[in-house]
């Protein structure tokens, strides 16, 4: 009897050394992607969003995006709306981070005055698009508890389920493509009642100083509403070498006037 | 022998090879009828459609208008929970828990996009340069006394919830659901209502403290598809009634048998019919079961009277009896199924689908009837060993003297007198049935039998209206939404509204753009106010919407453009007049007092069916005519008469002004199902006179008669059958009556005045008439 139980026992941690769950799997392919975008230090990029209704009606509108590498932490953004003219000069700040709720500030120049968002929600959409500002807000490894699902055709399906009880999903699943260092391919997202809500497919991808890959074009469709928002990025800049105080309440002023 | 006798004889001598054809081979006849029946049938399917959609045609320029505006914005079908809270007070720390664990719940309703409660309303405030927008109750279980208290005046003060999400004593709270059905399967809105049900039934075993009452459009939707169903049910208490009518009435075994199965062929086409035409079924269309079946068993007791009269008073043979009676119906028989079916058709006129649909399926309903009625059925009776009997003693011209005979002695005697009296009757009751006004009210479709009644009655008389009329207000430009000028009208016409009588609650883009402001300046009452400028509203309202969680955006009241808000008022329950009175109210406001780009048109699922009832009687007047002149030529062609021909329009036009002038002392009232009566019912009551004259025609012709004898004579040939006839459809249409929907009720009650005032119409006017016009030309024979 004894012995059965040993061998039962030890083969279970054979199996376990060979084979890992997939949980860990998941894990591990997320933080591959998160390495090997690694050292990219600042950014800035310009993007155009467009926004489709079911009609095939379009409105667009233009923002700046500039972003801090941070290790410890989340990573830091800056957002400057450039149009509708009515917000030119409104930019936010946010301050990603890997655990709780982000910091967030925004300026605006109407009143000349610096704001600070307390709430929780990043589920609602970004400027009326079909992006939720969590879906464009940094993806850190934490924020998530991840399962592997499959490979498919090179790509690297992970299951993602979202850590914060305020997201607008229940999962998300991420498709990696592992001959590309990792990067993501697809996004699909499962609303609270785990019905396909939207399919996020990241196009026109290029590869900036060797190593970091980016896509140039984003096209987010929601399912249930019909509508579709596309954005186009443009004029990536790595040489920047933006520091701290380019992520300040005073940059933040400093951007809108 | 003139031409007109020729083709007289023609026909007769038609309808006796045809009666000799099918006794001859009766039995492929029957086989082939069988078969016929069944391959039709087989292609049958009876599917349910309570999309409250099928009422409204695609080119419904009202369902176009409010189809654009959910599409500039979000599509709100949606399920309306209301709790009661026992105790009085929905703010205690136990009621408000249970509210935020069942919204929590409610997310997961299948198809839903959003839930609005009470304890998710993103609540808005400031502390300084530092702005929250949180839900008003998250976490509930960790509140203290006080923040309940708050959380009770925050409520009870926030314009957005009274009288949406709550009354004003804090007693009776909703949740909204939120749901935008695909439309890719029938079950959608059956499943969102199963979940829904099902939440509330945990809910209620585990918090008892809530009375729970349910209403919405998903609802709606459910007590239609219910409905339907329901009245289909009385199919079945109608089968049974007919059962007994034969019984009685026939005293007919193999008789009772061949009508039931004539009828159950009828219907089985009728719903292979509905397999081939891909016709979902609605309340309205629900009950063509009913109506084939009543109107089918006309045509079977025309043929089967006078076939056992003639083997039990005239002691003919089986088949000379049965070649009798389809000499004598045939003709009758196929002229009266044809004017039914163009009554029925005559609802494709209108612009509500699911009358159309109905007045189709009767209408293959009625012509398998006349087929099977005219070989299935002599085809049956000359197979079944029907005896034949000796005829009794009396066998005068007029054997037996029983009542029917004596009234029609009665009025051949008295002509003049009879004709005066009817017509001024009916001239007072034509005049009366002008004092019907069409009006209905939408939630009052469905009695007080149905639970949606009853909900959302209780809702309507608690907490706030189940009626909106919605405006999509135009800015004219990008992003022109936050124009202060634009803003500051908006607010006058949502102003405007709230003074209205019957405004429960106004929603409108303003209230957001009033709060945020407010907000952005430390919460200084004295800034809920329009911002100042174009930018400051603009940059708000963009810090606003960043701040909102998922499902509660901006995109259910603001385009993508932000040129677009949507304005909703909600109203108590109204009449359709007043409905429609106070949306072109609005309308006319905004033409009046605002920018030609801020015209908008009111639009609502509630003002769609408002407005329904008299597109349908505008749609159906041209309807009506054309089947009153084709009924006419048929009549005139039919008894190869003109005048009389001519003539008969009084007797089918009469008891429907009779109808609806009886209708107009007892309700007065005249609803969108009504409107299709004219047409259906002058198809069934044209019947009545085309048998009577049929017969008092082939006793002048045949007889050689004089009107009084041939007067008599139809009283005693077709006097029973009508009598007979005019009992089922009574019947028939009286179980109709008792539909809980009030667009089947409305028009089976008034069906069932109208149909046994034209059978006394057609006793009394129609044979003085005869008998005046037939004098006459006596008179002017004799003068030559």
């Amino acid at each position: 009897m004894k012995k059965i139980i040993l061998t039962v026992l030890w083969l279970g941690f054979i199996s376990g050394m060979n084979a890992q769950n997939p949980e860990q799997k998941g894990l591990e392919i997320a933080q591959a992607a998160n390495k090997a975008d690694e050292g990219f230090g600042s950014s800035s990029v310009n993007l155009r969003m467009v926004l489709k209704n079911k009609n095939g009606q379009t409105s667009e509108r233009e923002i700046t995006t500039k972003t801090l590498e941070q290790i410890e932490d989340g990573d830091k953004s800056l957002v400057a709306f450039n149009s509708p003219k009515d917000v030119k000069g409104t930019a936010t700040l946010t301050y990603t981070h890997k655990i709780g709720s982000d910091d967030q500030w925004l300026y605006l120049p109407s009143i000349k005055r610096v704001k600070r968002i307390s709430s929780s929600n990043k589920s609602g959409p970004f400027m009326g698009s079909e992006f939720a500002f969590e879906d464009l807000s940094s993806d850190e490894v934490e924020k998530y508890t991840h399962k592997f699902i499959e490979e498919k055709d090179g790509f690297l399906i992970v299951e993602q389920d979202p850590v914060d009880p305020k997201s607008g999903y229940s999962r998300r699943l991420v498709s990696y493509n592992q001959n590309k260092d990792y990067r993501v391919e697809k996004i699909e997202f499962y609303d609270r009642k785990n019905t396909l809500l939207k399919t996020l497919n990241y196009g026109d991808y290029k590869q900036y100083k060797n190593k970091h890959w980016r896509s140039g074009k984003m096209v987010m469709t929601n399912h249930q509403n019909g509508k579709e928002t596309t954005l186009i990025f443009s004029d990536y800049d790595f040489g920047l070498d933006l520091a701290e105080e380019d992520f300040t309440e005073n940059a933040l002023k400093r951007i809108g006037s | 022998m003139n031409p007109l006798k020729k083709t007289d004889s023609k026909l007769n001598s038609f309808s006796t090879k045809w009666a000799e054809f099918v006794i001859k081979y009766k039995w492929g006849v029957l086989l082939a009828s069988i078969l016929l029946a069944l391959g039709i049938a087989s292609q049958g399917k009876m599917e349910f459609d309570g999309d409250y959609h099928t009422y409204f045609s695609d080119d419904n320029p009202e369902l176009l208008a409010f189809d654009g505006l959910q599409e500039k914005y979000t599509k709100d079908d949606n399920a309306f929970i209301v709790l009661t809270a026992k105790n009085g007070d929905v703010f205690t720390k136990k009621n408000l828990m249970a509210i935020e664990e069942l919204t929590a719940q409610a997310w997961n309703t299948p198809f839903s996009n959003r839930v609005d409660a009470i304890t998710n309303f993103q609540y808005t405030r400031a502390d300084g340069d530092d702005l929250y927008v949180e839900d008003l109750s998250y976490e509930t279980f960790s509140k203290s006394e006080k923040d309940i208290k708050r959380i009770r005046q925050i409520a009870l003060s926030e314009p957005l919830l009274l009288n949406r999400l709550i009354n004003k004593d804090g007693s009776i709270t909703a949740v909204n659901i939120n749901v935008t059905f695909p439309g890719l399967s029938d079950d959608e809105n059956p499943k969102s209502v199963a979940f829904v049900r099902d939440l509330i039934e945990g809910f209620q075993e585990k918090h008892p403290q809530f009375d729970v009452h349910l209403s919405g459009i998903v609802m709606l939707q459910d007590a239609m598809f219910t409905t339907a169903q329901k009245d289909m049910m009385y199919t079945v208490i109608m089968f049974v009634i007919v059962i007994v009518m034969l019984i009685i009435l026939t005293r007919s075994f193999y008789g009772t048998i061949v009508t039931l199965l004539t009828i159950i062929f009828s219907i089985a086409v009728s719903i292979g019919f509905l397999g081939i035409a891909g016709i979902k079924l609605t309340p309205s269309s629900g009950s063509f079961q009913t109506i084939v079946l009543t109107l089918a068993v006309a045509d079977s007791i025309h043929i089967l009277v006078t076939f056992l009269y003639g083997i039990r008073k005239e002691g003919m043979s089986k088949n000379a009896a049965i070649v009798e009676s389809l000499r004598l119906n045939f003709m009758p028989v196929f002229i009266t199924s044809i004017t039914t079916i163009i009554g029925f058709l005559s609802m494709n006129f209108g612009d509500v689908p699911p009358f159309a649909d109905l007045g189709n399926i009767v209408s293959v309903g009625i012509l398998a009837a006349l087929v099977f009625s005219v070989t299935f059925l002599p085809a049956f009776l000359a197979i079944m060993p029907i005896k034949q009997r000796e005829p009794s003693s009396n066998t005068g011209r007029f054997p037996k003297k029983d009542w029917l005979y004596r009234f029609g002695e009665y009025v051949s005697e008295n002509p003049k007198k009879l004709a005066v009296i009817s017509l001024l009757v009916i001239g007072v009751l034509s005049v009366l049935s002008f004092r019907n006004f069409f009006d209905d009210e939408f939630i009052k479709y469905f009695d007080e039998t149905v639970d949606f009644r009853i909900h959302s009655d209780y809702i309507s008389d608690n907490i706030t209206g189940i009626y909106n009329i919605e405006y999509s207000i135009g800015a004219g430009e990008s992003g022109g939404i936050n124009n202060p000028k634009y803003l500051k009208k908006l607010e006058r016409f949502e102003r405007w509204f709230e003074k209205q009588p019957n405004v429960v609650h106004v929603n409108s883009f303003t209230e957001v753009a009033r709060r945020i402001n407010k907000s952005m300046h430390g919460d200084e009452q004295h800034f809920y106010k329009i911002p100042e400028s174009r930018q400051e509203a603009a940059q708000y309202l963009l810090l606003y919407e960043m701040s909102l969680p998922f499902g509660l955006d901006l995109n259910n009241q603001v385009n993508v453009d932000k040129s677009e808000t949507r304005f909703t008022v909600t109203t108590r329950n109204l009449r359709s007049s007043e409905l429609i009175a106070l949306s072109e109210g609005g309308e006319k406001w905004l033409k009046e007092n605002a920018s030609e780009e801020m015209s908008a048109l009111g639009t609502s699922s509630t003002l769609m069916f408002s407005k329904l009832g008299v597109r349908q009687a505008d749609s159906m007047m041209s309807g009506n005519i054309i089947t009153l002149i084709l009924i006419c030529l048929i009549l005139m062609l039919a008894l190869r008469n003109f005048k009389i021909g001519l003539l008969s329009i009084i007797p089918n036009v009469a008891p429907i002004a009779i109808g609806f002038g009886i209708w107009a002392l007892y309700l007065g009232e005249v609803n969108t199902g009504m409107v299709v009566v004219f047409g259906m019912t002058l198809g069934v009551i044209v019947d009545d006179t085309v048998h009577f004259v049929s017969k008092f025609l082939r006793a002048r012709r045949e007889l050689g008669y004089t009107a009084t004898d041939a007067v008599k004579y139809a009283f005693e040939t077709v006097g029973k059958a009508l009598v007979i006839t005019t009992i089922v459809l009574l019947s028939g249409f009286l179980v109709l009556a008792q539909s809980s929907f009030a667009m089947t009720s409305y028009m089976a009650r008034i069906t069932c005045i109208i149909i046994p005032a034209a059978l006394l119409v057609d006793f009394i006017l129609l044979p003085s008439l005869l008998i005046l016009i037939s004098n006459e030309k006596k008179l002017i024979k004799a003068k030559n």
